[in-house]
């Protein structure tokens, strides 16, 4: 049986719980039931949702201590939910939240944990699962050691949310009682905040230039904006380069920036790291500049060019203003 | 037993802030030698590893960051900062780079079966030497450049009994408040997703996995890398059964493409008049 866990805030489901539920369809293949959990201070609303779902059961996880998160609590209640249900496969989406608790519980519970899984196959009745290593360059198959259950966590939009199928009709909901040992929860949260108010939603953009590390240098920098200016876009960047305070924060696409899927999406020296990638393969037309012919961004761009982007970026300005 | 320094040798400008004045920090710095970002991989005969030989390495970058981070934190409150990686002897080359950053000694668990270690093998190697220590607070990168499991951190504070939080921006150290005797306690600032941060307050001792851009990186100095040479490595042997990796590898080869990529190619003016002519006319998004 495959147990999936759905990520909620507030009562509102994160999109990713359907991606994770499609992936745990597609490797059941009808022949292993599925579960979906979800955790939280009150998740019916988000179970009666899930219940849509081509499932057996929708399990509903409720504790005052669950309202905000903390790695603590939460590793208590899914060890919980995870030993009533005994699974032989556990799904997480691949959120920021996943990556902060499940190594904990794989830790607790003496299991394996296979991170950032984007693809997923049956090897001769052996699950195994495909993955990216060495910043993307490579991707391994690889499957999980040891007894049962084997923990997964499915990277964001390597699914889509829409090939999750639905049931004739709802999943049984059960409620399962949690206990929280609320004494030994460490982490004292506060409440999420926004930095600044994001000054460009570039989530509305209609083209955007993003630039990376292959732009060398903060002065650099003037070469993309002329390239954006010449194509009317915005200028967006990967995080190395906000890292290093060429371009504000705001305006980074990926995991811990934006998401975006503008009709037209040009990056300007940057080789396509997962994170990165998350944030911007939804793009009508992508366009790769980059000297490295192997770069994995080459792997979701309409076209490319192998090149230098400083002799190509004038070129192109030229060519678009005759 | 936690270290601490003799009162009257206490470094700290007396206009800082009151607390207790033997706060001094015993700070850990887990760092990964992995693949330089300009290398390209080669795979191995049987197809699930890469080519060794063919490797250069430098140390993992989020890493790095935390390296700089521990080190900050420790020109801040007084105390040592000592890095620590498991792997086979090539891996001295990113200790020697971190002690001359500016970390005060060293601790290399080494077995050549760490070699394509798991975050699993990897925390289980380093945990016993790491526990004798006592560190008040591990700082390590949210994940490696390599294998990029991103597990190692919150595994290790498991392994050690300690709290942990992911993916920090910002750390603040308060002495004055925590669960020991003036053992101080944490408040930092993690990322989430889409712009997002917030503040989580835990004690000391624990673990933080440092998120890169937190700051600014020094490099070493002439006068540093110098200094490392004389400061200490201690070499632990890495504890019996402790390598064995929860995933096993399969297959490893060059991802698939998820499009059918048209490359371009001619003099970068030829290009660029192919590009632009094929945006206008077969995608017609100018």
């Amino acid at each position: 049986m495959i147990l999936v866990i759905a990520e909620q805030k507030d009562g509102k489901l994160n999109r990713a719980s359907w991606e994770t539920i499609a992936a745990a369809q597609q490797l059941s293949g009808g022949a292993m039931p599925i579960t979906v959990a979800v955790a939280g201070e009150r998740v019916s609303g988000a179970a009666g949702e899930l219940a849509q779902a081509e499932v057996t059961e929708v399990i509903a996880a409720e504790h005052a201590a669950l309202a905000h998160y903390t790695p603590d609590a939460f590793v208590q209640a899914l060890g919980q939910v995870i030993g009533e249900v005994k699974p032989a496969l556990v799904f997480f989406p691949h959120t920021y939240q996943t990556r902060d608790f499940s190594p904990t519980l794989a830790t607790k519970l003496d299991r394996a944990l296979v991170t950032d899984v984007i693809g997923v196959k049956q090897t001769g009745g052996t699950p195994t699962f495909s993955r990216p290593m060495f910043q993307g360059k490579l991707t391994a198959d690889v499957q999980a050691q040891g007894p049962a259950p084997h923990l997964v966590t499915i990277q964001i939009g390597a699914f889509r949310a829409d090939a999750a199928q639905k049931g004739s009709s709802a999943a049984p909901i059960k409620n399962q009682p949690v206990t929280v040992d609320e004494g030994k929860l460490r982490q004292k949260p506060e409440a999420p905040f926004q930095e600044a108010k994001q000054a460009v939603d570039l989530s509305q953009a209609e083209r955007i230039v993003a630039v990376g590390r292959g732009i060398k240098s903060q002065e650099n920098i003037a070469v993309a904006e002329q390239l954006a200016k010449a194509f009317g876009a915005e200028l967006a960047a990967s995080r190395p380069i906000c890292d290093n305070g060429w371009l504000p924060m705001e305006r980074q696409i990926g995991s811990s920036g934006q998401t975006v899927a503008p009709k037209l999406y040009v990056a300007l020296g940057i080789s396509g790291a997962i994170q990165h990638l998350v944030g911007m393969k939804g793009s009508r037309t992508i366009v790769a500049i980059n000297k490295d012919a192997e770069a994995p961004v080459f792997e979701v761009a309409d076209y490319g060019i192998q090149g230098d982007l400083f002799e190509l970026a004038p070129a192109i300005i030229a060519e678009l203003q005759k | 037993m936690r270290s601490r320094g003799p009162k009257t040798q206490d470094p700290r400008p007396k206009t800082q802030d009151p607390r207790p004045l033997d706060f001094r920090m015993k700070i850990a710095v887990c760092i990964k030698q992995v693949p330089t970002r300009e290398w390209q991989p080669r795979l191995n005969d049987d197809k699930t590893w890469v080519r060794d030989q063919d490797v250069s390495y430098e140390m993992n970058e989020p890493d790095a960051y935390a390296l700089e981070e521990g080190l900050r934190l420790r020109e801040k409150h007084s105390g040592e900062v000592v890095v620590c990686s498991a792997g086979p002897a090539r891996v001295q080359q990113v200790i020697r780079e971190a002690l001359a950053r500016g970390a005060d000694r060293a601790i290399h668990v080494e077995d050549d079966g760490l070699a394509a270690a798991d975050a699993f093998a990897a925390a289980s190697a380093l945990a016993p030497a790491m526990a004798e220590q006592k560190f008040d607070l591990i700082l390590t990168g949210l994940q490696s450049d390599d294998q990029g499991h991103a597990q190692f951190g919150p595994v290790l504070a498991e392994k050690l009994a300690i709290p942990h939080s992911t993916i920090i921006m910002e750390v603040n150290v308060d002495p004055s408040t925590g669960s020991g005797q003036g053992a101080g306690s944490l408040r930092v600032k993690r990322e989430l997703e889409g712009g997002w941060f917030q503040y989580v307050s835990m004690p000391l001792p624990a673990l933080l996995t440092i998120q890169s851009g937190i700051n600014t990186l020094r490099y070493a100095t002439l006068k540093g890398i110098m200094a490392a040479k004389k400061k200490e490595i201690a070499k632990v042997a890495a504890p019996a059964g402790s390598a064995r990796s929860r995933q096993k590898i399969t297959a490893l080869y060059a991802p698939q493409k998820a499009k059918q990529t048209v490359m371009i190619g001619g003099s970068p003016a030829e290009a660029a008049k192919e590009l632009v002519k094929r945006l206008r006319e077969e995608a017609r998004v100018l």
